[in-house]
């Protein structure tokens, strides 16, 4: 990347979308021209396929964006050909649950996405869960809405729906309609996976910039579903690691690298056809996933102690990258092309064989890709007091067989950064496509 | 409930009798009340044509009775119309109207006065609001009866549990003073199941509750059932217990009295089935109640008991005003019975430390579910 664009007001963690006297309800008379319009989503860098420097391009038209806070506080369109949440522009933080479904009843699953499906809509919109949700149901009622979210804006929220391999296990009737990408993922080498923090029928993923407001959706989609789905496991996000657009500067994982220096950019309809949205011809029993998009989710926990005590210069041959500039090693700055054949002085690789970048580059995994959409986490101590922190890895794909797996092999077999990272939860779903006005979440698949 | 002194608004408001207000606005959507009759107390359906910025009723007045309207939404954005009550209460709405549809709503509105009516383009905001008006004169609620009845019914439960508790508990006192700890410790869990049936109503006398259901910590003087749970299973019977189960069942006697003057209302009823599952979710479910003889399981079947049989004379209340409230909570009760039954052995329930992991998310999902439909019912059955 040669041009750097204009860059608009940088979203800072110390001003959250805070617009005194602008309340949940009067902000929607804005959502639509704030919502920003072909700005990337999705996360990188780490853990991720890394793309050759130079192919990016950027869509200036694409960067017009609003002024900060307007931005932030902005709804989302809900419904539309893909559900939101997955090009979206990354927001800011995240509640992520995974449920088991609960009733041996379809009709009662069926009914809990219809309802979930408008609880969602009308949330994302700025509303409360249910019309008059907060004191509408008068003295003696429980509140539909548990209100928390009351007088806030909108703040970017997305809402996700995801179907687990699980959930096609004949319960339902839904056996015959699984998708053969739908598989359950392989055990990788060094997996210490735990089953509270893996699988699920299905997933809830909620975006927001405003923590308070994504916590909010999952807490009423929740409450809605008791009796029809029970929690399984959840996750708190904080601090997208992603670079959602060549207008933003890469964020940093906690390693405190850059993480999302490239990624499937939503602009590159083109890469979003390829590598991320579900095509009609792609499974001839699973066309109910024209559209959707594959979702695998992995709670891979670094050993933040550890890494702290390791020396800059392993640090940067873990990586690949130089830890101030994100620059590939040999390279001087973030975007230069990677060389791999590139020696070092000492006649040694520029980037080790083992090296995290070298490892995911497309140009060793037959040329795949992965929207990356995750998030750091830090859940309070171990109990013998260390962090226990690391990143949730989010990532949406066309066929999880094609894309994760084989990346995941490689770096699971040889990757350096190995030695400083564990993955304890793993999940995989298929989130279907978007919604019209009236319709559904899975409506195409228990038609 | 047995801890100390944690003012609840349902202790607060005296359990006295209160004279039942007429049925004032009872609301139905769209989807019930099918037999209405359509032209309603107004002489005929009021149309509303809504758009992204408009919201025209053919008429702001109805008669009470049977309110229908018919609104049509000719904008762009997703519509909701709705009717409100003074306070901002909703009386009754229709939700996603999308572009293009036409929707009907049937509101029964029975007593006259001053309403708003409101469309939402884009479901968000305070909506295109305007005055309604409700003429004529009150139409009487037809529940009257059906609440005195069930108040009726769940003294007449509260009394029989009472005298359950009575009996068991003189059983199980001369157990103690005799030095049977085998027998003592057998008829622990049964005696105490009729005080957990009715725990809303005994634990509404100041300090009796903690005398008698008090656990160690809870109170200076650490007395009652569960001081003679800690003897019979932890520390073996001490020179005061007799003494202690002396106090107990003379406590107990004066609970049994009381209760049986309590007079509830429709609204204390469906508070109190709630409470009993919120007593569950908080003690039983837990092991936090019988932490020394890890009889739980019991309290859990009292509560429960308690819970269903309130909610049982408010039936005919609840049938009547939401009839796919009460088939939810016939089916979530039937669920959770079952599957509470289920850690029996020879008629008696398991010890709670005997409960996998999985036993418990399956009775706290069960309880879940139930607790949700039960929390609905006080506004059901208090509409004012």
């Amino acid at each position: 990347m040669t041009a750097t664009p204009p860059q608009p007001p940088e979203p800072s963690s110390e001003a959250p979308a805070e617009v005194p006297g602008v309340s949940r309800r009067r902000l929607l008379g804005v959502s639509g021209t704030a919502a920003v319009a072909g700005v990337v989503a999705g996360a990188g860098g780490l853990w991720a396929a890394e793309r050759a420097s130079g192919s990016t391009t950027s869509d200036a038209g694409a960067l017009a964006a609003p002024s900060g806070a307007a931005a932030l506080d902005a709804a989302i369109d809900f419904n539309g050909e893909h559900q939101a949440g997955i090009v979206t522009p990354a927001q800011d933080r995240l509640h992520f649950v995974a449920l088991d479904v609960v009733t041996k009843d379809r009709a009662e699953l069926v009914a809990l996405l219809k309802t979930w499906t408008r609880a969602a809509e009308r949330m994302t919109a700025g509303a409360e869960a249910a019309p008059g949700g907060l004191v509408g149901g008068g003295p003696f009622a429980a509140p539909e809405d548990t209100g928390e979210a009351y007088g806030l804006p909108a703040s970017g929220l997305t809402v996700t729906i995801g179907f687990g391999p699980s959930l096609f296990d004949g319960r339902f009737g839904l056996a015959d309609r699984r998708p053969a990408a739908l598989a359950d993922l392989p055990a990788f080498p060094g997996d210490q996976l735990e089953a509270a923090r893996s699988g699920g029928d299905l997933c809830i993923q909620a975006c927001a910039n405003d923590p308070q407001v994504a916590v909010h959706a999952v807490r009423n989609l929740v409450r809605l579903g008791f009796g029809t789905v029970s929690a399984r496991w959840s996750q708190l996000g904080f601090g997208r690691t992603s670079s959602t657009s060549t207008s933003q500067a890469t964020p940093r994982n906690m390693f405190g690298f850059k993480d999302g220096t490239a990624n499937v950019k939503a602009e590159d309809t083109e890469a979003l056809a390829q590598h991320v949205w579900v095509a009609s011809d792609d499974d001839a029993s699973a066309g109910w996933m024209t559209g959707g998009s594959y979702l695998v989710a992995r709670r891979i926990r670094m050993h933040i102690e550890v890494w702290d005590r390791t020396s800059l210069q392993e640090q940067e041959d873990v990586i690949g990258r130089d830890k101030k500039e994100g620059a590939p090693l040999g390279g001087a700055k973030e975007f230069d092309a990677l060389d791999f054949a590139r020696k070092a002085p000492d006649g040694q690789p520029a980037i080790p064989m083992n090296a995290h970048v070298r490892l995911a580059h497309e140009s060793n995994l037959k040329g795949v890709r992965l929207l990356r959409r995750g998030y750091n986490f830090t859940d309070g101590t171990d109990g013998v007091g260390h962090l226990d922190a690391g990143l949730f890895f989010v990532a949406f794909m066309r066929d999880p067989r094609r894309q994760f797996v084989p990346m995941q092999q490689a770096l699971a077999e040889k990757d350096g950064l190995n030695e400083y990272i564990e993955h304890n939860g793993s999940a995989v779903f298929a989130c279907p496509p978007g919604t019209q006005p009236g319709q559904f979440w899975g409506q195409q698949l228990f038609a | 409930m047995s801890r100390p002194a944690r003012p609840t608004r349902r202790a607060a408001a005296p359990l006295a009798l209160v004279a039942l207000a007429a049925l004032g606005l009872s609301a139905c959507t769209d989807k019930a009340d099918a037999s209405a009759n359509a032209s309603g107390g107004a002489g005929g359906p009021i149309t509303v044509q809504a758009d992204d910025t408009t919201c025209a009723l053919s008429a702001t007045t109805a008669k009470a009775g049977t309110v229908t309207f018919d609104i049509t939404n000719a904008g762009t954005k997703v519509n909701e119309f709705y009717v409100y009550a003074a306070g901002d209460r909703i009386v009754s709405e229709v939700e996603n109207i999308t572009p293009g549809l036409k929707r009907q709503l049937k509101v029964e509105i029975t007593e006259p006065g001053t309403f708003q009516t409101a469309c939402k383009p884009g479901m968000v905001g305070d909506g295109i609001r305007g005055d309604f008006t409700v003429t004529g004169t009150a139409v009487a609620g037809s529940a009257d009866q059906k609440v005195a009845k069930a108040i009726s019914d769940y003294r007449a439960f509260v009394a029989t549990e009472s005298d359950k508790l009575l009996a068991g508990t003189q059983e199980f006192v001369a157990a103690v003073k005799a030095g049977d700890v085998a027998k003592a410790k057998q008829l622990y869990p049964t005696a105490r199941l009729p005080w957990e049936t009715i725990e809303p109503v005994a634990e509404s006398f100041g300090d009796l509750d903690p005398r008698i259901d008090g656990r160690e910590g809870d109170n200076p003087t650490f007395s009652g059932y569960h001081r003679l749970e800690k003897d019979l299973w932890v520390s073996g019977l001490q020179k005061d217990s007799g003494q202690v189960a002396d106090t107990l069942l003379a406590d107990v006697k004066q609970i049994v009295t009381k209760s049986k003057g309590v007079t509830p209302t429709a609204l204390t009823i469906a508070n109190g089935a709630k409470a009993l599952l919120d007593e569950v979710a908080t003690g039983k479910i837990t092991g936090e109640e019988e932490r020394y003889s890890h009889t739980d399981l019991w309290d859990f079947r009292g509560n429960l008991q308690g819970s269903q049989s309130a909610l049982e004379t408010l039936r005919p209340v609840v049938t009547e005003r939401d009839a796919a409230l009460q088939k939810a909570l016939d089916s979530r009760f039937a669920e959770l019975n079952q599957l509470l039954e289920s850690h029996r052995v020879d008629g008696r329930f398991v010890s709670y430390t005997t409960l996998t992991d999985a036993d418990l998310k399956a009775l706290t999902v069960s309880l879940d579910a139930l607790s949700e439909e039960v929390s609905k019912v006080p506004a059901v059955v208090e509409t004012k």
